[in-house]
């Protein structure tokens, strides 16, 4: 942690443009990843996680608009430090696929259904990289070999593939002019639990051996606990907590990230009391005034209203990079099981309308 | 199959409400091919009690839902309605089985009609099922099934419609839609899937309530074995159509018996289990890309133990103790291997 991060995300908006009012989809978050790290950042649908990833890579369309922050990306190829946000569009090509890779959400319709898995990677390398027909016929025989699919699969197209086969092929074409940054949206959460964990294994090995670094996006806290070296928790367009793995599972600081980890059932060791999380997640049409979560909060009072979302480092925590955006609730409060906001028993879930 | 004298444990929470004995369904492919969806699956569902069903994504778990929700007719197998045989061929018969037999889908974005409000979607089934006459007993009556659900006050939702609601409020109207009828037995097929994870332990608290205040018989459909270890009273494991394993939540989970159930447990991500295992980039066996076996045990391409007999012969379910059973001929070293894989995994721990 003591180098400089690959990825640089700095004080950095989104929101998105409608008649009336902006909806505040991502505000004032700063995240960094490190080389060779996984960054694991959850949250629910809605929380911004993806407007995050995809506007950090400048690939969001109007009505979305980044309205501050900077993104800077340090890789070993590049000469200087630079800032995605402000880069001429044909830098911007070369950065993207060559530099910071994206496997998406849903491989089944990523791919295109009248391609075959070779002509697909093909057309990847071609825009991307120039090298001769040959060796780019190589490069994507070796891919897919190393992603574990076998050579015969080569022609086959995308209905005649398994969702978990397909989800390879999308990695083994992000992986393709072996990236400094891949980022991942949710790359297994269409799969089965066997399947997941394969291609987990996988994405992990081949970190290993390749040496990239992941920024991992997912709604599944318990699979980042396994998977992740550092976890950023976050809620309605803001970054609530973030520190190692190991911290956000054993110490959580945040009121948020102690009802997610009390919300799904555990198959291992013993029965434990689960809460949930009461109510939803607020509308972000709407200006919020302090903590987000206040509403579902059990640990709220008057101060949290007024209260600075920037994170402040979690004082008694191991990881000296651990923070939370509560300046009220640290690992010691309670004995870390999430509090019942009061009045629980007659809420309600308010609607925008 | 059915002579097998291996108990429910759900039994012991109320009286049988339906039993399915050796459902079979198969579906024609074209050229000659057939596929056996369902193949000779027997459980029974009992008042008061959750009976989970787990299976990855074509196992068949789905299609045991229609199945018994009378959408898709067997092709072998008999179901029974309070120990009557069911026959759906009149019309007469199937609205009153219908009216017994309610269904909850996954997906609340797409099972509530988005042109139509909350008392609509509660007013038809009040009407339909209960015969309610005057307009101030169906008012009541759907009032009463919000407030059932936690829609309070149940005035403020009545004139919504689905796209004003949220995904948790969306499938708490499809509970009490399903609950107008006043079942006996509901089929939740991936109630909570498509929603947050935040709100999914206040559903299945939710289902867990109206269980009891209904004395529903409940089969919880599933992906996620996790949950089924906490909902459940029997857990009943699908492969390929086939039910491999059942017993009682906890002990299945705990130790399970069947290999298919075991790399179930082993691969659901828990950090509880390692954090080991993922990041030294440990891998299952391959997964073979025909799937199920068309001969002999269906999980026998994938499965460690896996020899000649196994190829050949598709095993029944095997008891294992009073409440348990597991179809596999190698259940002994399957339970070696489990302990082995215990002390292996605690070990790599650091």
């Amino acid at each position: 942690m003591t180098a400089e991060p690959v990825l640089d995300i700095r004080d950095f908006s989104v929101v998105y443009r409608t008649p009336g009012s902006d909806v505040r989809a991502v505000h004032e978050v700063n995240l960094a990843l490190h080389a060779g790290e996984i960054v694991g950042l959850v949250g629910e649908s809605g929380s911004g996680k993806s407007t995050l990833a995809y506007g950090a890579c400048r690939l969001l369309r109007a009505p979305a608009v980044i309205t501050s922050g900077s993104v800077t990306y340090r890789g070993r190829r590049a000469a200087s430090p630079t800032d995605i946000l402000r880069m001429r569009p044909d830098d911007l090509r070369r950065l993207r696929w060559r530099e910071i890779a994206i496997v998406f959400q849903s491989a089944m319709n990523a791919l295109n259904p009248v391609l075959n898995v070779r002509d697909q990677i093909l057309d990847a390398i071609d825009a991307h990289l120039r090298m001769p027909r040959q060796q780019a016929l190589d490069k994507v025989s070796s891919l897919l070999e190393l992603v574990g699919i076998p050579a015969a699969r080569l022609r086959s197209y995308p209905h005649e593939l398994s969702g978990g086969m397909r989800q390879r092929v999308m990695i083994a074409m992000a992986l393709a002019a072996d990236p400094e940054v891949v980022i991942m949206d949710e790359p297994t959460t269409a799969l089965d639990v066997v399947v997941q964990r394969d291609i987990l294994a996988q994405i992990v090995e081949l970190k290993e051996r390749l040496g990239f670094s992941i920024l991992f996006i997912t709604h599944d806290l318990s699979l980042l606990l396994e998977l992740a070296d550092r976890i950023a928790v976050m809620y309605a367009g803001q970054l609530m907590e973030v520190g190692a793995a190991g911290q956000i599972q054993h110490a959580p600081a945040h009121p948020y990230t102690r009802g997610l980890l009390h919300s799904f059932p555990s198959l291992h060791g013993r029965r434990r009391d689960l809460a949930g999380i009461p109510g939803t997640p607020p509308d972000l049409r709407r200006a919020l005034a302090g903590c987000p979560f206040l509403p579902r909060c059990g640990y709220g009072t008057q101060a949290c209203t007024g209260v600075d979302m920037k994170l402040g480092p979690v004082i008694t925590s191991a990881d000296p990079w651990h923070a939370t955006a509560c300046p009220f609730v640290q690992p010691e409060t309670d004995d870390l099981v999430p509090r019942a906001p009061a009045g629980a028993e007659e809420r309600q879930e308010v609607t925008g309308a | 199959m059915s002579e097998l004298s291996v108990a429910s444990v759900a039994a012991g929470r109320g009286s049988l409400a339906m039993q399915a004995d050796s459902l079979c369904k198969d579906y024609r492919l074209g050229h000659g091919q057939v596929l056996h969806a369902v193949r000779d699956v027997s459980f029974s569902l009992y008042r008061g009690a959750v009976v989970a069903l787990v299976g990855e994504s074509g196992s068949g778990k789905s299609t045991v839902a229609k199945l018994l929700a009378g959408q898709e007719h067997p092709t072998s197998g008999t179901i029974c309605l309070d120990g009557e045989p069911v026959d759906l061929r009149s019309r007469r018969s199937f609205r009153r089985y219908k009216s017994e037999v309610q269904m909850v889908f996954q997906d609340p974005f797409a099972s509530l009609n988005p042109v139509h409000t909350v008392r609509h979607h509660l007013d038809r089934p009040v009407r339909l099922h209960q015969h309610a006459r005057s307009r101030a007993d169906v008012t009541a009556e759907v009032s009463d099934l919000l407030e059932r659900v936690h829609l309070m006050p149940a005035e403020q939702y009545l004139g919504k419609y689905p796209h004003e609601l949220s995904g948790g409020q969306r499938q708490r109207v499809s509970f009490a839609r399903a609950l107008a009828a006043r079942p006996t037995v509901l089929l939740a097929d991936e109630p909570v899937s498509m929603l947050d994870v935040s709100i999914r332990l206040e559903m299945l608290a939710l289902l867990d309530e109206l269980r009891r205040d209904f004395r529903l018989a409940l089969l919880y459909i599933t992906h996620d074995i996790a949950s089924a270890r906490y909902f459940a009273d029997e857990v009943l494991v699908m492969y390929a159509g086939e039910i491999v394993e059942r017993g009682p939540a906890e002990e299945l989970t705990q130790q399970p018996a069947h290999p298919y159930t075991q790399l179930l447990v082993a691969s659901a991500p828990d950090p509880d289990n390692l954090g080991s295992t993922l990041r030294a980039g440990a891998k299952h066996n391959v997964r073979p890309g025909a799937g199920a076996a068309a001969h002999g045990c269906p999980f026998s391409p994938r499965c460690p133990f896996a020899d000649d007999r196994c190829r050949a012969e598709d095993p029944e379910l095997q008891r294992v103790s009073d409440t348990r059973a597991a179809a596999c001929w190698h259940l002994d070293a399957a339970a070696a291997s489990r302990s082995g894989v215990a002390t292996a995994g605690r070990e790599s721990e650091v």
